[in-house]
């Protein structure tokens, strides 16, 4: 029984993205009972289903990178479009110099990318662990100053990507019946998995979240774990980068990623992480970014007109938001401590006193033992 | 004038989940006299202040004000009818001009003459003697004068009740001088000042009355001329918790002559603390002794490099050694327990696990972190040994009780199986079992070869475990205790004229 509560407690975070997520669902099924249909086409999937991990990709590569800024810095990136568009365009000037194209190429450029990635993240990483700056405006600059950097690498507007091998990284490579990009995801995904269960980073990220200056006296570096972040964040910006622009097929500095940052921090607190940073779950974020990307596919299946779009978004997260924040939530535990007590008379309301009895709640009750 | 009471607060009570902050105090303040409030750190002097100006609600008693019985809702409340508090962090807006801050928020019309605000301001500040210009920014101003703007700006509002919360431990002994000449101006107008610091010197420079608390409970009320310096200081440090004779000290079996486990010569840290000279052998108790800001942490942070250290040198088993950061402290088989719990000590929503196991962890490395399952057994098995109460170990670590989120912290040191742990206070802010408990811990852990430092504003618990002490007064070390000589008389004489030659 307390294994279980626990295991429900450890799990609660992720309940408002996948309650969300499933009324979404219903919400479409509603519309169009086809809605799960998936077809084979060519030897591929396609559908709904398909379309939306096709087109969460990127969101939800950004969004791991976010999650980890987010726990560690106590702020958010927000040049991480920009750095994606900066990246992908030294990958395609590399790939476009470079002849003839194969698969090593690609790789070479995307590890190029990657380095480029992880210089991006160094320059706002040091300004914000050891210049203090803080992160909104340390990422600000790149954010402004990004884009015209990454027209300058391409030397002229959206230079053209026209290779097979790229075709297949963003459409489909001739015999596997999943789109390359929903792969590519997974695999970042289980690659992230296995750094964060054969290193410490979860422990330090955390400890430095939650309290730098006792992560500090227990001999952790707070100022390099926050750097470290803005490093993990600057690849998965490429890597995003590199999806996005080998799905585009050419380099369109302007508009690759944009914006895409507010969604990425959307899907931070979608997956209930605190934006003032501390204890994170990466699941929360990922599953945060594929509710987005349903809401968005849904509002366009609606036939909500493209152009009010966002304004039928911005109304769902308010309530969203509202629904999480722990004001109503606490005003839910006690009217549901009350309905408890009023039908089960005075003994049920000795016992609702008991921390046990708010579980799904317990980490806005503090109860002191002393 | 000095005789009429402005201020009577009686029976007040106050208690927090599991402590009694305040236990039936009486507290008097008279016109025109400057009331020095003492008492070690948790003695209750802040929640007293609290209660009288709002902040918190008294669980009991009556506060009388001028007479009229009186309850303040909040600060404001407190504020608008003539009881200013100007606290040790400048609550002021550095980058508004002198003027402005004195006269901020307080005219209830949308518009505001601004030469009339200026002038008004210019005469106050020379009434007071303050060497400010109402149009500087404040940002240009020393601490000192920005302190006693805070002072002019309480004064501005009227009122009669100053409380001075430890105003003078950011001041040099010049600008603190300037401000008791400002606090003589205030007391000659009539003003009731009441003073906390924990500066006993200035305590008898300046005060009129002394009221001393000690663990939530009046002491009495004296007559600061009438009251010799070490029996406040005895009076503040106070006596035995009972119960605690079972405990036996452990002498240690060192020799002289042996090597010390650690040693630091000429240690310095950018904390303040004078250089300093330390030694310690394996299997002895030592402590640092002395009143709260005497250095008594700043002096063990700097063995540990928890503020940055700024000369000296230290030797471990008789090996120079660099320490430059809390992790090479740590590699060198040192622990330090802080003073500060909630904010250096526990990582409050990680669980009492993570904790737990914190230390160890790091000192492991970044790239091998401990199985689920050998976590769990370490953390259990100290849970179990040190009897620390937690529903789980997922359970974060905050919503334990004080004790057992310092036994946790206790826990995860052990973990480290450290040569040498510094415990800054480990028993503030616990309960008296757990309080023994942690006593006995330390002796045994000094019996089976251990080193320790144990600090505490009680003296009595540090004469029962420490077999030496070194006695700081004023971030400096002014003698050493041990053997036949270490006694509660030695180390209070100790403290009170230790200063004495030095001024």
């Amino acid at each position: 029984m307390l294994k279980l509560r626990q295991q429900f407690e450890r799990m609660h975070q992720l309940v408002l993205p996948f309650s969300v997520l499933v009324v979404l669902l219903i919400i479409n099924l509603i519309k169009g009972a086809d809605y799960f249909k998936i077809t084979l086409i060519n030897g591929v999937l396609y559908g709904n289903i398909p379309n939306i991990l096709f087109g969460a990709s990127e969101l939800v590569i950004l969004s791991i990178g976010m999650t980890l800024v987010t726990a560690a810095a106590r702020g958010q990136d927000i040049s991480i479009g920009e750095s994606g568009a900066i990246s992908s365009a030294i990958f395609v000037q590399y790939v476009l110099r470079s002849g003839n194209v194969t698969i090593w190429t690609i790789l070479a450029g995307l590890m190029i990318s990657c380095a480029a990635g992880l210089v991006i993240g160094a320059f706002n990483g040091t300004l914000v662990s050891f210049f203090n700056v803080q992160p909104m405006v340390a990422t600000l600059i790149l954010f402004l100053g990004g884009r015209s950097i990454a027209f300058i690498i391409d030397g002229k507007v959206s230079p053209i990507l026209a290779n097979p091998i790229s075709n297949q990284i963003g459409t489909v490579i001739p015999g596997v019946p999943i789109q390359t990009p929903i792969i590519l995801t997974a695999v970042f995904i289980v690659i992230v998995a296995v750094i964060l269960r054969t290193t410490n980073l979860r422990l330090y990220v955390e400890a430095v979240g939650v309290n730098p200056s006792a992560a500090r006296l227990n001999g952790i570096n707070p100022k390099k774990v926050i750097f470290l972040t803005f490093l993990i964040m600057g690849v998965c910006s490429a890597v995003a980068g590199f999806i996005a622009v080998n799905k585009a097929g050419r380099h369109d500095s302007v508009n690759l990623l944009k914006f895409i940052m507010m969604d990425a921090i959307l899907a931070v607190a979608l997956g209930g992480n605190s934006l003032a940073g501390g204890k994170f779950s990466i699941t929360g974020s990922i599953l945060g970014a594929y509710t987005i990307e349903v809401l968005n596919r849904t509002l366009l299946r609606l036939e909500v007109n493209p152009e009010a779009i966002k304004a039928f978004k911005a109304v769902f997260i308010i309530i969203l938001m509202i629904i999480a924040s722990p004001v109503v939530r606490d005003s839910g535990r006690r009217i549901l401590d009350k309905l408890k007590a009023s039908i089960a008379g005075p003994a049920a309301r000795q016992r609702s006193g008991l921390p046990q009895a708010a579980a799904p709640f317990t980490d806005r009750t503090v109860q002191k033992e002393e | 004038m000095q005789n009429e009471i402005i201020l009577k607060m009686e029976g007040i009570c106050k208690s927090f989940p599991g402590v009694r902050a305040l236990d039936n105090v009486d507290f008097m303040l008279r016109r025109g006299e400057i009331h020095a409030l003492m008492g070690e750190n948790g003695a209750g002097k802040s929640t007293l202040i609290k209660i009288l100006t709002g902040v918190y609600q008294k669980d009991a008693g009556q506060v009388y004000f001028e007479g009229r019985p009186v309850h303040f809702r909040s600060p404001q409340d407190a504020q608008n009818n003539g009881i200013g508090t100007v606290f040790q962090e400048i609550a002021l807006c550095s980058n508004l001009t002198v003027a402005e801050n004195m006269f901020i928020g307080r005219s209830r019309s949308a518009f505001v003459s601004w030469k009339k605000m200026n002038e008004q301001a210019a005469e106050m500040l020379a009434s007071l003697g303050i060497p400010a210009s109402p149009t500087q920014e404040l940002a240009s101003c020393s601490i000192a004068v920005q302190q006693m703007i805070a002072i002019a700006r309480a004064v501005a509002m009227d009122c009669r009740i100053l409380i001075l919360d430890e105003p003078t431990s950011s001041l040099d002994e010049d600008e603190t001088k300037k401000l008791f000449s400002l606090m003589r101006a205030l007391k000659a107008r009539g003003v009731g000042i009441i003073f906390i610091t924990h500066f006993i010197d200035q305590v008898y420079e300046i005060s009129d009355r002394i009221t001393v608390l000690r663990n939530g409970k009046l002491i009495g009320e004296y007559l600061t001329e009438e009251l010799p310096q070490i029996e406040l200081v005895s009076k503040m440090m106070g006596k035995a918790l009972g119960d605690v004779s079972a405990i036996k000290k452990h002498e240690p079996p060192q020799a002289e002559d042996s090597v010390p486990v650690v040693e630091a010569r000429g240690l310095s840290s950018a904390a303040g603390v004078r250089p300093f000279d330390f030694a310690i052998h394996a299997g002895e108790v030592n402590g640092f002794a002395g009143l709260l800001g005497s250095g008594r942490s700043e002096s063990v942070r700097a063995i540990f490099a928890a503020d940055k250290v700024t000369g000296g040198e230290v030797k471990i088993k008789g090996r120079r050694v660099k320490i430059k950061t809390p992790l090479d402290a740590m590699k060198q088989g040192i622990g330090y327990l802080p003073e500060d719990r909630k904010n250096d000590g526990i990582i409050e929503d990680l669980s009492v696990r993570d904790n737990i196991i914190l230390a160890l962890q790091v000192l492991k490395g970044f790239f091998r972190p401990l199985s689920r399952t050998e976590a769990e057994e370490f953390a259990n098995k100290y849970v179990q040994l040190l009897g620390i109460k937690t529903a789980s170990l997922d359970t974060p670590i905050r919503s334990l009780s004080g004790g057992n989120q310092q036994k946790a912290i206790l826990a995860r040191w052990l973990l480290t199986k450290p040569m040498y742990l510094i415990l800054d206070e480990p028993t503030r802010g616990i309960d008296v079992g757990t309080k023994v408990e942690i006593q006995k811990l330390v002796l045994q852990l000094a019996a089976e070869g251990m080193s320790l430092t144990f600090i505490s504003s009680e003296i009595d618990e540090m004469l029962r475990v420490c077999s030496r002490l070194i006695v700081l007064k004023d971030r400096q070390i002014v003698g050493e205790l041990s053997g036949v000589n270490l006694t509660e008389q030695n180390v209070m004489q100790m403290i009170a004229q230790g200063g004495e030659w030095g001024a």
